[in-house]
């Protein structure tokens, strides 16, 4: 095959593996410190995506801003938003099931997905049609040979990874990271330790949060398109590749985020049917790759699940 | 000659509609016709648009003293839900009083209804879906319809871009019933014309990335990259089209003709190329006395695409009952045996299974607005398509 055509391939799944990781994180990041599975984490992406683009939208009806200076009122927006529901979230649904079981977590929290995107859907004029995403990053074209990315694609691919990076040094190099990690390995013994166990929980929904919430702005400044259900998807998927990867490990949801885009690529290619397929083949292989690693990719160190 | 006479005889309607307004009719019998249409919901601009075309066919019809009958419009509701649309379709059927009916937009519903007619009836002119089954996959006298179909627009699709001198397509549609057949009457169509289908992805109507799609478009250079599906589709398809760097003309069917594809391509849909049913208003014979008699009757929806086509099949339907009175099997024949008929969207002619023969006709995005081929600046040769 023609190598600008493979970079093409590799570009578009590195691309796709960067959003599908950062939502895996998140899910990972709430099964480490509370043993919880939070199934509205995709709808929070959505919540995300629409506040950017409200945001970008309003500031934009009243002040023209250069674009950078749009793109910053977005991000504001879509972190502030994502942490705001994922704080309330937390602290409403999350904390008061504590010693529920976790079943009722799920349900709880798959709900609440559904009222997120049910509002989003009646609260924004004509919410049910797919709104088109202002173009906030530079455009333009680099092209090499039969390669070619646009600007944007590039900006937005190595925020993304620079994300992951920071996520990763948060939770490895501050004092919230030390807590958190401290919470999920014994939260009894990490508020003997001193520990404030709520302000760490809440901390850790709202980084998770963020990070769905930039998913989303990500999202619709790569596809210039939003949708009131883009999270559903997207949520299933980031649960599948932090499954596969090693629910409570950072590493392993960036694995599988990277692995699941991976399949989808490749089936595109590889197969000679049709790429209806390609989600098919994605999660078959995801289902076989849980059954094969029953705890992850990369096992959570002090795994005391039985 | 005869087109001339219908031009007038509109046009004194127009100015009879004017200034009778309001005068009490003559001592003549009432006869009630029915309009099914999605009247709520989100397809309800266009249903909201065919009702009031229907509903000024009939004042106008009404105003004429050369009518037999005073007609009575009676409207239902079908929601675009097929469901929905076989219980209005069975009340509107088991009403004596209804003569025929003026039915459904969504291809859907009015597959789900045909059965409904013919056991009840109660002929029936469909005034916008475009589902060939409708017509063509049944034997039913009851059923008519004035608008063309799929096929039309996937003959015309074919013919004009193999006309352009495109010569390879990658085709792209979703899996819903009216992308597949969408695609299947392009296709078919194509390979008479000499055209070359490289490959062909069916994708679910919501995926989002496509990026993996294009690359192999990319790979396979096509002159047109064709789309058989919704706005939706054709959004995403044409803006990250750009973002691989893909050259290709593109082309879609008429359920990417609208005002979204517009808004949500941005530059990216100039020089997009789409087929669809009707010709604008403009190029109608009596389009303009059509538009100053809706702007003057004050409906506060527009016509839309296929209100021109509810307002044909209404004088279609009661020049009917003029002419054999108001029974359903009397009228039902002298439907079936339309030929030459005259109306706003052209001559209207029946084949053996009651289906207007019409061609498609093309349009181009252009300078934010769709606008009719014939009259773009792409057809002057001012512009030059994207895929040329």
């Amino acid at each position: 095959m023609d190598p600008g055509l493979l970079a093409q391939y590799l570009f578009n799944g590195l691309m796709l593996g960067t959003i599908y990781a950062i939502v895996a994180v998140g899910f990972s990041l709430f099964f480490g410190v509370l043993d919880v599975i939070k199934f509205s984490h995709g709808d929070v992406v959505a919540v995300g995506a629409f506040s950017a683009f409200g945001a970008a939208g309003l500031t934009a009806a009243l002040v023209a801003l250069p674009g950078p200076l749009a793109l910053a009122v977005g991000l504001v927006a879509a972190l502030g938003a994502g942490a705001v529901s994922g704080v309330v979230i937390g602290r409403v649904l999350v904390l008061p099931l504590k010693n529920a079981p976790a079943v009722n977590v799920l349900l709880a929290t798959l709900m609440a997905g559904t009222v997120l995107r049910e509002a989003i859907r009646l609260a924004v004029p004509n919410g049910g049609n797919p709104k088109p995403f202002p173009a906030l990053l530079p455009d333009g074209v680099l092209a090499a040979g039969s390669f070619s990315v646009g600007i944007d694609s590039v900006i937005i691919l190595v925020g993304g990874l620079a994300v992951v990076l920071a996520t990763h040094l948060v939770i490895t190099r501050t004092r919230l990271g030390l807590a958190i990690r401290a919470v999920a390995q014994d939260d009894e013994v990490a508020q003997l330790a001193g520990v404030n166990f709520t302000k760490t929980v809440l901390g850790t929904f709202a980084l998770g949060s963020m990070l769905a919430g930039l998913a989303g702005l990500m999202l619709g400044l790569y596809y210039r398109e939003i949708n009131f259900n883009m999270g559903i998807l997207l949520g299933i998927i980031g649960f599948a590749c932090a499954v596969v990867g090693g629910l409570g490990s950072l590493i392993g949801p960036i694995l599988g985020g990277f692995l699941f885009a991976g399949i989808q690529t490749l089936a595109t290619v590889v197969l000679p049917f049709t790429s209806a397929y390609k989600d098919v083949v994605a999660f078959a292989v995801i289902i076989a790759l849980i059954g094969l690693f029953p705890t992850g990719l990369i096992a959570e160190k002090s795994s005391e699940r039985v | 000659m005869m087109r001339n006479r219908n031009i007038l005889r509109l046009c004194s309607a127009v100015l009879a509609a004017v200034s009778l307004a309001g005068a009490p009719a003559f001592a003549r019998d009432t006869v009630k016709i029915a309009f099914i249409g999605p009247l709520t919901g989100g397809n309800s601009a266009t249903g909201l648009g065919g009702r009031n075309s229907a509903s000024l066919a009939v004042d106008l019809h009404n105003a004429n003293p050369a009518s037999k009958y005073t007609y009575e419009l009676v409207p239902f509701d079908d929601e675009c839900k097929p469901n929905v649309g076989v219980q209005v379709a069975t009340k509107a059927a088991s009403d004596k009083s209804i003569i025929a009916g003026i039915t459904h937009y969504c291809s859907a519903v009015a597959i789900a209804t045909v059965d409904t007619y013919n056991r009840f009836g109660l002929p029936v002119v469909v005034w916008g879906a475009v589902l060939p089954e409708i017509t063509y996959g049944n034997d039913y006298p009851e059923i008519h319809r004035v608008n063309g179909t799929m096929i039309n627009e996937g003959k015309m699709a074919a013919e004009f871009l193999t006309k352009q001198g495109f010569k390879t397509f990658v085709v792209i549609h979703d899996t819903t019933d009216y992308g597949k057949g969408q695609n299947k009457y392009f296709a078919e169509n194509l390979k008479p014309q000499g055209g070359d289908i490289l490959a062909t992805f069916a994708v679910p109507p919501d995926q989002q990335d496509f990026t993996a799609e294009l690359t192999k478009v990319k790979e396979l250079k096509p002159d047109v990259v064709f789309i058989g599906g919704l706005t939706p589709l054709g959004v995403r398809v044409r803006s990250q089209m750009d973002r691989l760097g893909i050259p290709a003309q593109l082309a879609g069917v008429s359920g990417i003709m609208s005002a979204g594809f517009l808004d949500g391509a941005g530059a990216a849909a100039e020089g997009t190329i789409s087929f669809h049913n009707g010709a604008p208003l403009t190029r109608y014979a009596g389009g303009k006395a059509f538009m100053d008699a809706y702007a003057k009757a004050g409906y506060r929806e527009d016509p839309d695409a296929y209100g021109p086509f509810a307002f044909s099949a209404a004088n279609l339907i009661m020049d009917a009952i003029d002419k054999v009175g108001p029974d359903r099997k009397k009228v039902r024949a002298q439907l079936n045996g339309t030929k030459g008929y005259q109306a706003l969207v052209g001559e209207i002619n029946f084949d053996d299974h009651r289906q207007n023969i019409v061609s498609a006709n093309v349009y181009v995005a252009q300078d934010g607005k769709w606008v009719y081929w014939p009259d773009s600046a792409y057809a002057a040769g001012a512009k030059k398509l994207p895929g040329k």
